[in-house]
Order: C-alpha cells, then structure tokens, then sequence
C-alpha cells in the first residue's frame, strides 16, 4: 500500500526524529507549562516558537553546507543541534 | 462555581487531523522519500543521497526562475496592496452604488485562471485585441510574444486586473467593521482626510492587510496557469516563473528526484517568507 512513498531509511529516521521530538515537547508541555519570554531573538516566543525557528533554520544551515561549501553535511548537523539548543535555552 | 477540567474536546481536532495527514503530510513525506531517489520507475528506484540538492542549488536556469519570481511577487505586493486600499476608501459605503460596486469587483475573482490568461493573450494581441492594437495604433511598439517588457507587463497587469479586488474587498469590510464615533471624534478634532486615514482607517485595517499580503504573496509565488497561458513562459524563459519550472522538470522530463528535491526548497522558501511576514505583522500589533 505504502510501496509508492518509495520509503527510505535515512527519511524514516529523519521523520521518525521529528516525530520523537514534537512527543517530548509535549509532554514537556504538559509536565510545566511554558510562557511567552523575550531572549536573544528580537520578538518574545514560546518553546514552541523557537522550536519551529531552531528546524526551520536548520533546514537552512544545512542548504547552506550542502550549496556553498564541500564540508560533510554531518558537521551541519552538528551545527544544527547546537544551534537548536542554544535558541530553545536562550533564544 | 467548581470548575472540572476536561480535556475531551481535542477529540474533535482528530477529524481535521486525519484530513491533514492524507492532504499534507503524506505527500510531503513521499516527497522526502523522492527527494533523495533517482526513479525510473515503479520499484526501480536507487538511492543517491542528496545529490538532487547540490545539483538544484547550483543549477543556474533555476536561480533565474527563484530571481523572477520574487521580482515578480514583490512587484504584485507593492502595485496590489496599495492600490486595493485605494479603491476600498474610494468606494460608495451604502445604497445600491455600493452593491453594484461590489458586484462589479467580484467579477474578475470569478473567472477561472485559464480563462483569465486566454483573455489577456487575446485582449493583448496586435491584430485582433483591442489592448494591443490600440497601443499599436497610437505609436508604441507593444507585442508580448517578442518584448520582454511587454510580456511583464501583461502578466503584472493581468494578475492586477485579477486579484486586486480580493485586496480591495478585504479593506472594504474592514474599513466597514470601523464604528462611527471614531470619524465623529475625529471631526471634533478637526482632523484632515490624511489624519484620519493614518491614525485611524490603516491601523484598524491592519487585520485585514495581514490577511491581504499573506494571500497575494503566497497566490503569486505560486503562479502558474495565467503566465503559462499568456506567454508560455516567455519571450525565451523570461516569465517562466518557479512553479513553470518545476512543472517541466517533474512532467515533461520525469524528473522526479530533482524536482522533489526542487520543491523542498520551493517550500522553505515560502514557509520562511510567510512565516517572516506574519511575524512581523503580528509583532508589530503587541509592541503598542
């Protein structure tokens, strides 16, 4: 049924880690309820908000790796992570 | 009064989550899977990485397209935006002048896309359009098959004709939603028209115009039919725009694996730019 989506399996983890993390913010959510709070960022967010910042930026830093540079995209992933981090702490 | 808390009603999101999941998150997903895939066909798939991407993100004919396409919604923004205000203000606000009004400015939103480009190609044609012959007549040198500039404007001013009502609609029923004693205590005040405009009418339009761009941006970001029956995409590929382009390499070359890939980035794009957008619209109402 599911031949079509022609899945593989760097995608699945991919999907299946995006997954994960959407389950541990909310149950985070649920375990202590977050507030809207100005960081580094120019406008005031929620977890939630900087979460959705932090992948969509990621999305780009690794565009960026794979458009500009010949660096392995795994040193972007790297980058990334840490980059997610430090905006769901202080961003 | 003891308040019991019940958490039963997200039940009722299941059916719109379902939804989503089969209009959205599926294809999506497929895409991905595509992304990274050479196919040929059914089952004959190999995977290749994200050698799609490299190639799309350093594919010049792409580039020029993604370079037109922002020129061209940035162009649709600032002729369509303002212009809808304009006419929104300058419309009759009761009796029957205003419903004829209103009648006159849904027409165009009536009209399917196809149709709307058909009727440009010919509205614009030197021999038998009257647009075209006209200008022909009074000495400029206007033919949209051959003159890049001609082309963009007829395309820009086909989407004007177009969607500019739908801007102007949305200002008409916000300007409508602003109650009276406003205008009154600013004629106490001895305000002028443009006063009252900037202090009182924009502002209260600001829900409505961030509902106005989001649409406009987003339709013309993803243009296709009218461009495509109009010019074709050209003279040359000078109004091919994304959309055109994606639509080549998936349908006609059968590229599945580098217009997946393509349509990715086609997607961040517009998720970062609507996002951006109402950000900063939003934004701007709670810093007050």
């Amino acid at each position: 049924m599911i031949a079509w989506m022609n899945w593989t399996l760097p995608v699945a983890i991919f999907f299946a880690v995006i997954a994960a993390i959407l389950v541990v913010m909310t149950v985070y959510e649920v375990v202590s309820p977050c507030t809207e709070r100005k960081g580094f960022l120019p406008i005031a967010t929620t977890r939630g908000d900087r979460l959705f910042i932090g992948l969509l930026t990621s999305a780009y830093i690794n565009l960026m790796f794979l458009g500009l540079t010949e660096l392995s995209l795994w040193i972007a992933l790297a980058v990334s992570v840490v980059w997610v981090a430090i905006l769901l702490r202080w961003g | 009064m003891n308040k019991v808390p019940n958490n039963k009603a997200w039940w009722l999101v299941l059916p719109v989550f379902i939804l989503v999941a089969f209009s959205a998150l599926i294809p999506l997903m497929t895409v991905v899977n595509y992304s990274v895939q050479d196919i040929f066909g059914p089952g004959q798939a190999y995977f290749v990485g994200t050698e799609w991407f490299e190639e799309v993100l350093g594919n010049e004919r792409l580039q020029a397209s993604l370079g037109r396409q922002f020129l061209f919604s940035a162009a649709v923004l600032f002729i369509q935006i303002p212009l809808g205000i304009g006419i929104a203000l300058m419309m009759p606000t009761t009796g029957k002048r205003a419903s004829l009004c209103l009648i006159l400015l849904a027409i165009p939103l009536l009209i399917p896309w196809n149709v709307v480009g058909t009727i440009w190609q010919i509205f614009g044609r030197g021999d038998i359009g009257l647009f075209g012959w006209g200008l022909n007549q009074l000495g400029v040198d206007y033919n949209y098959t051959a003159n890049t500039g001609d082309a963009w404007a007829t395309v820009l001013l086909m989407d004007v004709w177009h969607w500019t009502p739908l801007v102007a609609l949305l200002c008409y029923s916000g300007l409508r939603a602003i109650p009276e004693a406003f205008y009154q205590a600013a004629e106490i005040d001895r305000a002028s028209r443009w006063a009252i405009f900037r202090y009182i009418q924009l502002p209260r339009l600001k829900s409505v115009l961030v509902i106005a761009v989001l649409l406009r941006f987003m339709d013309s970001f993803m243009i296709y039919t009218e461009p495509f029956v109009l010019t074709g995409g050209g003279p040359g590929s000078s109004t091919t725009f994304l959309s055109q382009t994606l639509t080549t390499m998936a349908i006609g070359q059968f590229d599945i694996g580098r217009a997946a890939a393509f349509s990715l980035i086609y997607f961040l794009i517009v998720l970062l730019v609507s996002w951006l957008f109402f950000t900063a619209i939003t934004h701007l109402d709670k810093q007050k």
